[in-house]
């Protein structure tokens, strides 16, 4: 890790996304530039330490391994992520820039769309997922988290990531969609793909298209209005082209976004929730005690380890960012993980508190892309730890939990526990 | 700077000072009243910041915007004609003394 920069302490207060007009050229501090590849399986293997580094190097950073500007203080990811007109979304959320390359596939009407357009689609998925809709699934996804547990309990021991953080979104999830039972098991392997492709042409990226035609081929047939059951988010959305919200050609895309970014980020999620309360037994033991905080258990857990870990945007102009020139055209990468935790902003913020005030956290993102799918993340983040704690006395951790490595997400790949029953 | 005066529930009242600008839901939490939840932040997307506006500021408070009208729906307290969204309620002066009361869950 090398900074180049040795003023990186002592910079004017935070000034936002002003224009260039009427600044004095050369007023800019150099821009620390950091040798840190955060695509790389070092880095997945503990970010922390590096996300400091990024932190306290300056308020933007220059990472010459993929050439991109990069934010990891919570004001600037924050400040980048509410400032859409500058920072945008339509060359991609990922690193490679749709003004240049060939996007690997049609881009998203929502996730990468900017103002006017992402307001149309947006409003539309918002209104399939609203709070209004959560309160219809409650009862049926607090009894499958229920069941999932009585049964995990009659095991004991048994792997949380697999038995628990992907089967209990895959029992609720697919079924909520209105998914047919058939290829199912494409839905994971095509959202790590989903993420894995946000990051640089690596090997995590590269082998994962690779492999994806079957998964892609699944997803598309499957977004198609006759493959959705009647009632499901699926099914509703394709009912907007009928009030003329959408096309019937956008239908499909839309119905394409909920399964990328609907089922393995809520694995991910409620995974870290099981991690943090395995590894914390005090706080399962406050959770035990006040059921009314399992929703926050789950927040904080969402904000703790950030199951997804960053997001890209390109400037569409010349920019300040905290006093920093940034040109036009530059990928600007935020570090939604490291903004969780910038001392800055968070009181001792790399405990896992469960009573802790979560509002404003961006594990979920911040302004118009704001995860419009977070209150199915929640719904199922709170019933299942709400099952734990009213079932389950104590969760041990019985074997090495082992990482998954995503250029995006970040989680485990396998979590022995032991379970007693309460 | 403007007042604000929230009633929880159980009838207890708090009143707190707000930033000219900010939202009632933002007020709360910088001031730790409880009671508001706010888990998205503003964003309009979560409606755990529901309040009812106190029917003498009914008036000035104003009415919900269609999008949060839409969001109101799905509120987890019973939704009354002077539901509003604290995230959606911008605290100037013309608000000095506002009353907003509590309902007893958020989720
Ligand atoms: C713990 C689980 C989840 C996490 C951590 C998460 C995280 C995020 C983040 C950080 C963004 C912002 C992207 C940006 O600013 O570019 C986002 C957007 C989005 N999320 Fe989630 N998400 C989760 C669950 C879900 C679920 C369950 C769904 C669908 C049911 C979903 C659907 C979406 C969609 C469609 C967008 C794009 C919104 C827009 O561009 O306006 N997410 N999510
Ligand atoms: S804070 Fe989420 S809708 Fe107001």
């Amino acid at each position: 890790m090398v900074a180049t920069d040795a003023s990186a302490s002592s910079r004017p207060p935070a000034v936002l996304a002003f224009d260039m007009d009427g600044r004095q050229a050369g007023a800019s501090p150099a821009i620390p530039i950091l040798d840190v590849d955060p695509f790389a399986m070092e880095f997945f293997a503990d970010p922390h330490p590096t996300h400091e580094v990024l932190r306290e190097a300056g308020p933007v950073v220059y990472l010459d391994k993929w050439n991109v500007f990069a934010v990891a203080r919570y004001a600037e990811v924050h400040a980048v992520l509410n400032d859409p007109q500058t920072f945008c979304s339509s060359r991609g959320v990922g690193l490679s820039d749709f003004a240049n390359e060939k996007p690997w596939r049609p881009p998203s009407l929502i996730l990468e769309a900017d103002p006017p357009a992402h307001t149309r689609t947006r409003a539309v998925l918002s209104k399939v997922l609203s709070p209004a809709v959560m309160k219809q699934l409650r009862d049926g996804f607090a009894a499958a988290a229920e069941a999932k547990v009585d049964e995990l309990l009659a095991r004991g021991s048994f792997d949380a990531i697999s038995d628990l953080a992907e089967a209990f979104p895959l029992s609720v999830f697919p079924d909520a969609m209105g998914l047919q039972q058939e290829g199912r098991e494409n839905l994971l392997p095509y959202a790590g793909l989903v993420f894995n492709a946000f990051g640089p042409p690596n090997e995590l990226r590269e082998a994962a298209i690779a492999r994806s035609a079957p998964h892609q081929a699944y997803v598309l047939e499957q977004c198609q209005r006759e493959n959705l059951a009647p009632g499901g988010f699926g099914a509703c959305i394709h009912a907007r082209v009928d009030s003329g919200d959408i096309t019937a050609a956008e239908a499909p895309l839309l119905v394409r976004s909920l399964l990328s970014a609907g089922l393995d980020t809520t694995v991910n999620g409620i995974g870290a929730a099981l991690y943090c309360l395995a590894r914390y037994p005090q706080e399962f033991a406050r959770l035990r005690a006040d059921l009314s905080l399992a929703r926050n258990a789950f927040e904080e857990a969402v904000r703790y380890e950030s199951p997804v870990q960053t997001f890209f945007r390109t400037t569409t102009r010349d920019v300040e960012i905290s006093g920093h020139r940034v040109g036009e055209g530059e990928k600007v990468l935020m570090f939604l993980a490291a903004a969780n935790r910038d001392p800055r902003r968070w009181a001792e913020p790399d405990r896992y508190d469960i009573t802790r005030k979560t509002s404003g956290h961006v594990g979920f993102g911040s302004g118009v892309h704001l995860c419009v799918g977070q209150l199915v993340a929640r719904l199922e983040g709170e019933v299942m730890l709400s099952a734990l704690a009213r079932k389950v006395a104590s969760i041990e951790i019985t074997g090495k939990p082992t990482r998954r490595f995503n250029n995006t997400l970040r989680g485990l790949e396998s979590l022995p526990v032991k379970l007693t029953a309460a | 700077m403007p007042s604000v005066t929230y009633i929880h529930s159980d009838g207890r009242a708090e009143t707190v000072t707000a930033g000219d600008g900010d939202s009632a839901m933002i007020t709360a939490m910088q001031n730790g009243v409880d009671g508001i939840v706010g888990e998205c932040g503003g964003g309009l997307v979560c409606a755990t910041c529901h309040v009812y506006v106190d029917d003498a500021w009914m008036e000035k408070v104003g009415a919900a915007a269609t999008d949060e009208d839409e969001m109101l729906e799905g509120v987890a307290a019973e939704r009354s004609p002077n539901s509003r969204l604290s995230c959606q309620i911008k605290m100037t002066d013309a608000l000095d003394g506002l009353v907003l009361r509590l309902p007893d869950r958020q989720f």
